[in-house]
């Protein structure tokens, strides 16, 4: 796709215009984090410098200009995934306290002891942890569906998993360690036809490709601001109104309610029930500004381009001699997990590190996923919308090279 | 290419890295200690066989990244003929070498476990190198549960 601006979007980036141990940058860590631009580092400056105030509260000037922009922003978001209302936007932490939250809120408004809830074996740890907490605490029981060695969830052996207990299933979109893209239409189907509801970990996912949540007709999808070219410490819950409405709180405090006795308090609408306290406001703005940036790129564009990417880098990886590629499934986003038969990740990394190339080292907290391929960990380059093919060709030769240097 | 690693990859790394030194299981093992790193998942189990408080024999198994296994590697064969009370001390002199602030290394009593100083300038992996000293401090304390760097 040679008409895709790359070097445009570049420019845009100015963490990426630097070099890393005498070499130039080459930031493959995308999957973990990603760079901001300008665009949204200059939004979220200009807020705290002309226009910040606490939100929903004041009758002043400032505190009204917040207010906009804070909702602006959710506006922002609902047109992005195609939500019906902005009651159905939560703005939280991130993925991990989304998934916290319904694991809190959803388990206990609905959930009851016995009950099964349904993940998959490529789950990062935040789609695992909270519903084993809330399994100890409920007594509900957390089934796990298998995954080939492809990286694939075996949708058969997913379906046969879904009994009369099942109340919820919880689903990664794209997997952080292997870049699987999950079925997550078909999974849906099939949940829905047995009146189960299902919630999506975008965390992945919502960089790489366009999302609509009402195409998919998902239940809730979550997913964090920071590996979308937005600030850390804020991330989206969406949820169908009728099911937030029937569910408990999160937190109690300010901003989520309507009416405070001492007697009894009465809840505030949808979607400040769900945001107690002072919110990440100039962070949910900065949100709003990176949104604003890849529209104009188009995630249409994005997807084409990264595919592309992905694709030549796979291509020259699997010419490496003693080079394994970990998570070759079908449907797949622009992640690069491997492993070589002499170097350990952790080496990897250093060793790719002085060559100016930033790549991630570990399990990628899917400690699962690497006992069922019996790894240690994988060397992970995952690809964003500025990374180049000129980058793969150095991310390439410097694995070459490492493999030459430990012999 | 690599030239800025010398100091943290040097020979004696990768040579311990391709033949680890003491890689068996120990039978009979007075003591026996697992060591886990959860950030990076490198594992190891250190066999000890002691001789009322002298190490007698020091071996090892499990998976870890060059760094790691050269540091466990080196260790066994540093620390057989010591007291507990030398290993300890060694213990102190690694750890003092790998996050010290001090400039100066004292190479008398840290031998040829130097060519692990240059993890110093790597914070990332200084836990690779220390993983072998914190799984000996358990087995020499005589921890029975597994321990973890974090």
């Amino acid at each position: 796709m040679t008409d895709f601006p790359v070097e445009k979007i570049r420019a845009d980036f100015p963490i990426l215009q630097q070099q890393i141990r005498n070499k130039p940058l080459v930031y493959l860590d995308n999957a973990a984090t990603t760079q901001k631009p300008n665009c949204v580092i200059d939004c979220i400056s200009d807020f705290y410098r002309q226009d910040y105030a606490n939100v929903h509260r004041g009758v002043h000037t400032l505190s009204v200009r917040a207010t906009d922009q804070y909702e602006g922003a959710r506006e922002t978001v609902k047109d992005f995934i195609n939500a019906q209302s902005t009651k159905e936007i939560v703005f939280v932490k991130g993925t991990t306290e989304a998934i916290n939250l319904l694991a809190h809120s959803y388990g206990k408004s609905f959930l009851k002891p016995g009950d099964e809830i349904l993940i998959t074996a490529m789950e990062h740890h935040s789609n695992i942890v909270p519903w084993q907490m809330l399994c100890q605490e409920l007594g509900t029981v957390l089934k796990v569906a298998p995954i080939n060695l492809q990286g694939e969830l075996i949708v058969e052996e997913f379906e046969k998993l879904i009994t009369a207990k099942t109340r919820l299933v919880s689903v990664v979109h794209m997997s952080n360690a292997l870049g699987t893209v999950n079925p997550v239409k078909k999974i849906i189907d099939l949940a829905h036809e047995r009146n189960i509801p299902v919630i999506l970990d975008g965390a992945q996912a919502i960089p790489h490709m366009p999302v609509d949540v009402q195409a998919l007709e998902c239940d809730f999808y979550v997913f964090s601001g920071h590996k979308l070219y937005a600030p850390t410490g804020v991330g989206v819950l969406y949820g169908k109104q009728e099911i937030l409405e029937a569910m408990q709180p999160y937190q109690g405090g300010g901003d989520m309610i309507r009416k405070v006795t001492f007697k009894e308090t009465e809840y505030n609408n949808l979607p400040y029930k769900f945001e107690a306290g002072t919110p990440n406001i100039a962070d949910v703005v900065g949100l709003g500004a990176a949104i604003g940036y890849l529209t104009g790129v188009g995630m249409d564009n994005i997807a084409r381009y990264e595919a592309e990417l992905l694709a030549y880098a796979t291509d020259k990886a699997k010419q490496i001699e003693g080079l394994r590629l970990i998570g070759e499934a079908h449907e797949k986003g622009a992640i690069l997990s491997f492993v070589l038969d002499k170097v350990h990740p952790h080496d990897i990394g250093t060793m790719l590190d002085s060559l100016g190339i930033a790549v991630r080292a570990g399990h990628h907290c899917a400690m699962p996923v690497m006992d069922f391929f019996e790894i240690p960990a994988t060397a992970r380059a995952s690809f964003a919308m500025y990374n180049t093919h000129q980058e793969v060709d150095v991310l390439m030769d410097g694995i070459k090279s490492l493999i030459e240097v430990f012999g | 290419m690599f030239e800025d690693l010398r100091d943290l990859y040097q020979e004696v790394i990768f040579d311990h890295n391709r033949n680890p030194r003491n890689f068996r299981v120990m039978d009979n093992a007075d003591r026996e200690v697992e060591g886990f790193n959860p950030l990076c998942g490198d594992r190891l189990t250190l066999y000890l066989k002691l001789d009322g408080d002298i190490i007698t024999d020091a071996s090892f198994q499990g998976s870890g990244c060059a760094i790691s296994t050269a540091s466990v590697s080196l260790m066994t064969e540093i620390v057989q003929g010591k007291t507990e009370l030398e290993a300890e001390e060694l213990f102190n002199q690694f750890h003092e070498m790998t996050t010290g602030k001090d400039e100066e290394i004292n190479l008398e009593a840290i031998g040829k476990l130097a060519v692990l100083a240059g993890v110093r300038e790597y914070p990332a992996r200084v836990k690779c190198a220390t993983l072998a000293w914190h799984t000996l401090d358990a087995a020499l304390k005589n921890q029975e549960a597994s321990i973890s760097t974090e």
